[in-house]
């Protein structure tokens, strides 16, 4: 019963915080200077005065705010996302072109990080005064530190220049032909640099968060009680310190799922990585409101979603959660 | 057995010389070009969307009337000729036999009449056909265009991505062709290459049309242009040699860090007709110091173009004097190019009225850049007008549509910005001259709110002279006016460079870049 109410009460505020996304969207979007008629005649190398106008006339724009408004959310509740004034294509369509491949690099990056984050983070935690612990520190603030551009271009230079190992740019190589298996491969290869590059911001995170956690965990009564059972160091670690270490670091993986996401627009654009991210900037620049405003609902969406399978996991994970509600 | 196999060893060598001497000059058939392309076209029409990122696949899926050498000579394409007669108010263009769409139907002079049509109607560059009449189709391989007025811009007109001829059964069948799903899916061309897909942000797979209409072209089996909007990765990828060829390089720093690979040309050749300017623009219009032509004057003077083009561009960018690109025919190098004389700027400056208070400042003003790539022009600027009393402040570069919105609404006092010729004068000079073109809210019109009779005389006559060299010397004319008049003053060409791997054979270098068709490119090996 509980968790039904819970869920009920989460997509009561899913509901209100979208068309809050949607509101505040579209009035930035309409009070930014410019609009679609003057990127597309930038597009084009220039445009006569008639055509502008015909661009307006056609999208609606020469309406009063309020009315483009209240015509665009109609829309939406009828599931209807419009069309890009940028590309002439419908707004779902184009998102559901990138969504696969923003999901694919944000999750992997996300589980990335989490995994070895935690990992550094323990052993760190077991050895807080050896020289490794010093390189750990050093290594994820580094990550943390370094702007995400400037991380991919370095490791561009070094494995596609330097040490050819990888791709440059995009997911796919148009002349890669196969069976299902050869394509998988060519995309896992064409992922390790924009991967990597993302997962570098949020290692930092884990392994600290995690490396504090545990040394909290360490140092507690029962951990003393464990170890004079006769238990191993690594029975401790793995199965009493670290199950009780976990909770925080799930908690922030949730929370900093939007945040992955927002990192892979940086991302995608140094690696060419054709996802939602790039679509975002290039809609942005353009002044293509109905395409921005169908992303910003889909990552809504997508945090949303991420938050309620956090806190369902967290009820796996931790019994104290389960108690509240 | 022997003797056999020596002849055969030999013939073999023969064969082998003959071979390796031929490939020096001989095209190779097939292979697959990877080329590079700086953005996602809106779509794939040219005839309804202009500019180099539709222009570069436009050019090799539609095929135009004329082609260019790289000498501005016109060249016959899907027309094998085209002549003026009554007095050049008539063209007549006769088409190839035998040419085809992509799905097998044939060109037709009344394909070539929609097209002129179509793009007539919609193209954003409207001088290119607006004295076009009627085009008349006295049969299936004859076109006569009809003309309100001599019109010796059509020739350009026709050729490259500015006239694309596309299937009047396709592209005619009542939808609106602006929004026409065929544009991005299942193009039916008329050019060198079909479509094989398009993914927006990845990549544009062409291949080879067999049934083109130029016996044993295009060579390559297929080209694909991959989107990659970073410049850095774009270098990368061309060094590291995943993609053969770039072209509309602009930054400096990959440029030069390129021409240091032995694997890669970078030229700046093939840039002449897309004539793309980089000037500083007044609004002459303005209540402020600037709408005096000896203010205008005074600040060229006091900017040391030499810097700019050896310092900023490290040489890579040419002087421009005039509004017309150095490459074009029509370019004149006698007009005054304001050499650096800050005693001359100073002596207008008081001429002007406008002498130094007591903190050595005569006055304000502004500097926005349609760019972020201006940027250090603008700082550049600043410094320079300092030293003769003009305290400028720069405005920092939000994005496009912030910074059009502001020129074209008339609230600046300079401006760095970048415009193309687009080949023929009548389509992207003029426009920035013309008072008939003070359109307020339209980037790129006359923005600068520059009037004056005679240059709109002498562009109106250019616009319909014949004879060539009458046309180059109403267009000298001009041309000295207006850099005294100095609306704008004249910087350099933009740096735009194509970058190619060693294995590409004839690259587009021409007078259109990547905007001409690749039937002749070819990968060696």
């Amino acid at each position: 019963m509980h968790i039904v109410m819970t869920l009920l009460k989460r997509l009561i505020y899913a509901a209100i915080l979208l068309t809050a996304v949607l509101v505040l969207n579209f009035s930035m979007m309409h009070f930014a200077p410019g609009d679609v008629a003057d990127t597309i005649a930038a597009s084009m190398g220039g445009a006569d005065a008639e055509t502008m106008a015909q661009i307006r006339v056609e999208y609606g724009l020469d309406q009063p705010f309020f009315v483009q408004l209240f015509a665009y959310i109609g829309r939406v509740l009828s599931f209807d996302l419009g069309y890009s004034y940028f590309y002439n294509t419908p707004v779902t369509e184009l998102i559901f072109e990138r969504l696969p491949a923003t999901l694919l690099l944000a999750i992997t990056a996300q589980v990335l990080a989490v995994v070895v984050g935690v990992l550094l983070g323990v052993f760190s935690a077991r050895h807080p005064n050896g020289i490794a612990n010093y390189f750990v520190t050093i290594f994820a603030l580094f990550g943390y530190a370094a702007p995400v551009f400037w991380t991919g271009i370095l490791l561009l230079i070094g494995f596609s220049l330097k040490i050819p190992l990888f791709p440059v740019a995009g997911m796919s190589d148009v002349t890669v032909q196969g069976g299902f298996f050869v394509k998988a491969l060519d995309i896992a290869h064409h992922m390790v640099l924009p991967v990597l590059t993302l997962s570098s911001i949020f290692l930092a995170l884990y392994s600290r968060l995690s490396r504090a956690a545990m040394l909290e965990v360490l140092g507690s009564d029962y951990i003393r009680t464990a170890k004079a059972k006769g238990l191993s160091n690594r029975e401790v670690t793995l199965k009493h310190a670290l199950k009780n270490a976990l909770p925080p670091v799930v908690t922030l993986a949730g929370l900093q799922f939007s945040a992955v996401i927002s990192g892979a627009v940086l991302v995608e654009s140094v690696f060419s990585w054709p996802g939602l991210g790039q679509l975002a900037l290039t809609s942005i620049l353009a002044r293509d409101t109905p395409t921005i405003l169908g992303i910003l609902f889909f990552s809504a969406l997508v945090v949303i979603i991420g938050n309620l399978v956090t806190d369902l996991v967290m009820r796996l994970i931790d019994p104290r959660v389960r108690g509240h509600a | 057995m022997t003797k056999h196999f020596k002849s055969l060893l030999a013939a073999t060598a023969v064969s082998t010389i003959m071979a390796f001497s031929a490939q020096a000059e001989e095209p190779v058939r097939g292979g697959t070009l990877i080329h590079t392309l700086y953005d996602t076209p809106r779509h794939l029409n040219p005839a309804v969307q202009s500019g180099i990122a539709t222009g570069a696949p436009g050019a090799q899926l539609f095929a135009a009337p004329l082609r260019y050498d790289e000498n501005w000579t016109p060249q016959p394409y899907l027309a094998k000729s085209w002549e003026w007669s009554n007095n050049g108010l008539t063209m007549t263009l006769k088409l190839v036999e035998g040419a085809t769409f992509h799905d097998g139907a044939p060109i037709t002079s009344e394909d070539v009449a929609f097209s002129i049509k179509t793009v007539q109607e919609n193209h954003p560059f409207k001088t290119m056909f607006a004295p076009v009449t009627s085009v008349d189709t006295p049969d299936p391989l004859t076109a006569v265009i009809n003309l309100s007025q001599p019109h010796p811009a059509l020739l350009l007109a026709m050729s490259s991505h500015l006239l694309p001829i596309i299937p009047k059964h396709v592209y005619g069948d009542g939808q609106d062709i602006k929004t026409h799903p065929q544009n991005s899916e299942n193009v039916v061309g008329s050019g060198p290459f079909k479509l094989v897909e398009f993914n927006r942000d990845q990549n544009i797979v062409l291949e080879r049309y067999d049934d083109f209409f130029m016996e044993g072209r295009p060579y390559l089996d297929r080209v694909v242009y991959r989107i990659i909007k970073d410049a850095s990765a774009r270098t990368i990828s061309l060094e590291n040699g995943e993609v053969h060829m770039s072209t509309f390089e602009l930054t400096t720093r990959n440029i030069q860090r390129m021409k240091k690979n032995p694997n890669l040309t970078v030229t700046a050749d093939g840039y002449a007709a897309v004539g793309a300017l980089e000037w500083l623009a007044f609004n002459t219009g303005s209540e402020g110091p600037v709408s005096d032509k000896r203010v205008r004057q005074a600040i060229a003077y006091a900017i040391d173009k030499n810097f700019i083009l050896k310092a900023l561009y490290q040489g890579l960018a040419t002087e421009a004097k005039t509004g017309i690109h150095p490459g074009s025919p029509f370019y004149d190098d006698s007009v005054n190019a304001y050499e650096i004389d800050l005693d001359k700027a100073n002596a207008l400056l008081d001429e002007a009225g406008y002498a130094k208070g007591a903190d050595g400042t005569r006055f304000d003003l502004t500097i926005d850049y349609g760019s972020v790539a201006a940027k250090p022009q603008a700082e550049f600027i600043k410094a320079s007008l300092s030293k003769v009393g003009i305290k400028v402040s720069v405005n920092s570069f939000v994005d496009f549509p912030t910074w059009a919105q502001k020129i074209s609404n008339y609230n600046f006092d300079m401006t760095m910005d970048s415009v193309f010729n687009w080949g023929d004068p009548v389509i992207g000079v003029h426009r920035t001259y013309d008072s008939n073109n003070i359109k307020k809210g339209v980037i790129w019109s006359n923005t600068q709110q520059y009037s004056n009779p005679r240059v709109d005389e002498l562009l109106n006559e250019a616009g319909k002279e014949i004879d060539p060299e009458k046309r180059k010397a109403l267009y000298a004319e001009f041309q000295e006016i207006v850099a005294e008049d100095i609306p704008n003053y004249f910087l350099n060409t933009s740096p735009y460079h194509t970058v190619y791997n060693s294995k590409v054979g004839n690259p587009p270098l021409g007078i259109w870049a990547s905007g001409s068709p690749y039937d002749r490119v070819y990968l060696k090996e």
